[in-house]
Formats: structure tokens, sequence, C-alpha cells
């Protein structure tokens, strides 16, 4: 296939990558006649898209369904203040026309299912997996698998970050690395976790370096390595990778949720099946009920930073969920005991957990909503975050 | 054998915070079930119901993955250091 020719605005615009031996016009030209697909809009894939838009790569697909949240931007900084609202598909796409316009952008503003992962990838020629959930990193992995394309990773989690290159040139593959994910409850979400905004800049900038390298093979990649960085001790960290001989050919695309046993997206807090051994109540219930003489015993299980943004005033303790167990014997047993985090998550775990010790399924409230939904159904005038 | 574990931050809330702790033992087993001793609430985030280490926790002995050495049989030498890395989904939605 004969590469595309560069025009005088391109060869003046990439003129650094140009006069670059590892690049030169051969290598600009075959970017130009490139295809990557990213997979979310948001920490990762901000800078990600951003560079390589400006890199000249020449079509690139972004996949999501989210819409730009005030919240969102403190780190994707593909999107501004003036895009919160909109979908960040279209978000994403209006800024990458204004970085460079040689580039044609495509975009999926949909979830990306075991029904059309294979449709959105063919036509690319790498994929960048910048999502946020488990149930989508197995899909987007076994789906390369099978097309056979080059899957660049990126993770993050508060101050830490994992990258590599996977199903590259028979190297190992996400399921090599890890076979199963994380039964629901054991990790936490981003939203719970919180994440330092520049760290999904660092790991998406080395996706990006990674995805240039791919499309101009040159360099050795991260294929068969696991690059770890810590942002608090600035350290990085590389471990070797390889193909798991006991991992089960992956020939087909499987129902991605119930093997993770959870939704694929973070905004949904509920777990998949489970027999929970406590009472669920929203926040309009219990206003209702704390306004007519329910008096539990309210346990805040978020973490202190948290409780520094808001808390309910009226709550008895604040306790984060990892450490219930350890102050059970603590909480009174012949009340009820109602539990809230920011969203319900985390209080549905505390919920469970207490129940484990002896707690009697009657007593125990997880608030549905949390303490987010409170703000925005009783009480607006708390703050959200 | 004195040897230095590093803690990933999704499992600090187990170690008091801790991003590293020395502990004895001459097999990777060893010092897992030493850190463990100390850190209880470690247990159920690195072990299955049967004990086994889980799927998404690997164990890495200076780079290597222990699952390609000896697994938790593998020999410790004085002033070893294992990396636990935990999978992580997050992408910053």
């Amino acid at each position: 296939m004969s590469l595309p020719e560069l025009n005088r605005d391109e060869i003046a615009r990439y003129s650094r990558h140009l006069i670059l031996d590892e690049v030169g016009m051969e290598g600009q030209r075959r970017l130009k006649g490139s295809s990557v697909l990213c997979i979310g809009t948001g920490g990762l894939g901000s800078p990600l898209l951003m560079y390589l838009a400006a890199a000249g790569v020449g079509r690139i697909g972004i996949v999501d369904f989210d819409v730009v949240d005030t919240s969102n931007l403190q780190r994707q900084v593909i999107h501004g203040t003036s895009t919160v609202g909109i979908s960040k598909v279209q978000s994403a796409a209006k800024r990458i026309a204004d970085i460079n316009p040689h580039v044609q952008v495509d975009i999926f503003e949909e979830a990306l299912t075991s029904d059309n992962a294979i449709r959105i990838f063919k036509p690319y020629d790498v994929v960048v997996d910048g999502t946020d959930n488990f149930p989508t990193r197995y899909l987007v992995n076994d789906a390369c698998v099978i097309l056979g394309k080059p899957n660049v990773y990126g993770s993050i989690f508060k101050f830490e970050g994992q990258a590599s290159v996977f199903n590259y040139q028979g190297g190992p593959n996400y399921r090599d690395l890890y076979p199963e994910p994380p039964p629901p409850g054991l990790v936490p979400s981003c939203a719970e976790g919180g994440v330092l905004g520049i760290l999904p800049g660092v790991i998406g900038c080395i996706q990006a370096t990674e995805t240039l390298k791919v499309l101009l093979g040159k360099g050795d990649t991260l294929s068969g390595r696991l690059l770890l960085y810590d942002a608090m001790a600035m350290s990085f960290q590389e471990l070797k990778l390889r193909k798991d001989p006991k991992l089960a050919p992956i020939t087909e695309l499987i129902d991605y949720q119930q093997f993770c046993g959870m939704p694929a997206n973070d905004h949904d807090q509920s777990l998949v099946a489970t027999d929970e051994q406590f009472q669920r109540i929203d926040v309009l219930a219990a206003r209702d009920r704390l306004g007519t003489g329910w008096k539990p015993y309210v346990l805040d299980v978020r973490g202190a930073s948290e409780a520094d943004i808001v808390r309910l005033e009226w709550a008895d303790r604040l306790q984060p969920h990892s450490q219930v167990a350890d102050i059970a014997n603590e909480l009174p047993r012949d009340r009820d005991i109602l539990i809230h985090c920011k969203m319900g998550g985390r209080s549905a775990k505390a919920c469970a957990t207490l129940a484990e010790l002896g707690f009697a399924s009657e007593r125990l409230f997880n608030l549905d909503g949390g303490i987010v939904g409170w703000a925005k159904e009783v009480d607006p005038t708390l703050p959200t975050y | 054998m004195t040897v230095s574990i590093r803690i990933p931050t999704p499992l600090r809330p187990y170690t008091d915070g801790e991003s590293a702790v020395t502990v004895e033992g001459s097999t990777v087993g060893d010092a897992l079930g030493s850190l463990t001793a100390v850190h209880a609430g470690l247990t159920k985030h690195l072990r299955d119901d049967k004990g086994g280490l889980r799927s998404f926790v690997n164990v890495y002995l200076s780079g290597e993955d222990i699952r390609f050495l000896d697994g938790e049989g593998t020999p410790l030498t004085e002033g070893a250091v294992l990396t636990i890395v935990p999978s992580i989904a997050g992408g910053s939605r």
C-alpha cells in the first residue's frame, strides 16, 4: 500500500518530526496513513488523543458514551469548561479538530459491547485501552486478540499507574498478566479512591508514545514488560511479562459484565447477583423515616478527605469502610445502623461486613445513593463531588 | 531472611498506610505468611478461599513473576524485594 503524501501545510506542521531520522518523511507519511482507536476519552484518553492528533495520526476513532462533567476537568484536559454538559466524544472531536484539522475523527457515541466491538475495532491499526472498568478491559483485550491488533494498555489508581503493550508481535496479552478480574467489592473504583489529576496525564502520554512506536515500527515497546509508575515516590519499575501457557485460547467474546460480576461503568455502584444480608433504603425514604422519629446510629464509611468536603451533620461516626471490621465491637447491636458513603457502594460493603460479623440483617441499613444522593434529592445546599 | 515487600496503593489501607513492609521468610510463601500475620486485613485480598494466591494479584521477585519461578516455594535471599501488583482498572472517567 502506498503511503499518503504530505501537503505543504503538513510539511510545515510536522517539521520537527521530519528532521528526526527515526520518523522522517517516510515515518510521517506512515503516521498519516495509520489509524488508532481510543476506548474512553477520560483521564488516559485526553492526553493521548491530543498528542496523537498533534503528531499527525491520520485517522482517530473515539469511543465513549459519557457526558463531560465539571468533576472531570481536574484531569481530563481534552475537555474544558465550555464543553461541560455535552458528550465527551463531541467535546474531544472539537478539540482534536482545533489541534490538527488534517486528522479524520470517527466518533462512536455508544458503550462498547461484545456485540459491537469487532465491528468498531476492525478498521484500526492499533487499539488503545483508556477505560475505567474491568469488564471493558477484558472485552478490549479479547477483541484485540481475536482480530490480531496491538492493545496499548494503561491503568491508574490514586498515585500509581501501569502501562504495557499487549498482543503485539506474538507478545503476551492482558489475560497473561491477570487471567481473571477481582471479585466485585475487593477493588475500589476511581470514583471511590480518588486520583491525582496529573497521573493519567503521565500514563496517557506513555500510551501515546508506545502507540506512535508501534505505528512507526521503531524502538523497543513495552511488549512483554509491565511498567509501574508511582507518582508519590516518583519511581518507575519494570516487571517481566510472559505468555501464560495455561491460558485457554481466546476465540470468542463473552458476557464481560457477568464474567467480572460488575457493570461496565463506575457510575452504577450496585453489585450484581448478591444475596444481601442487610436492608436498602433510598435517600427519600430515609428522609421520611428520619422525619417521623427513626433514630438509627449513623455511620459514615468514607475517608477523612471526603468528610472534609461535605458531611451529614447528624452522622455519629466516621470510619473508612476498610476499617469497619476493626471497630465493629464499638457499634451498637441493639439499634438500627444506617451506613452511608458517597454513592452507596462502599456502605453496602460495610453492611455486608457487619452482617458477616453477626449484626442482625434487619438492623443494617444501606443509604442507597449516599451523600451525593442526599445532596441532590434532599438537601441541595450541600456540595457534591 | 529479611526481605522487603512493596505494597501497592490499593492495599495500603490494610498495612496502616505503609508502602513497604519488612518481614522474615525463606520462601515467597513464608514472607507473605509473615506479612498477613502482621496485617491480617490483607489476607482476603491476597488469598482465595482455598488459601491460594488470588489470580488478580501478581507477586514479583526482582522483576520476575513468581508464577514463572517456583511460585510461593521460590527461595528468597537476604535483602530480596518482593512487589505485589494487583489488577487495577482505573482510567479516570
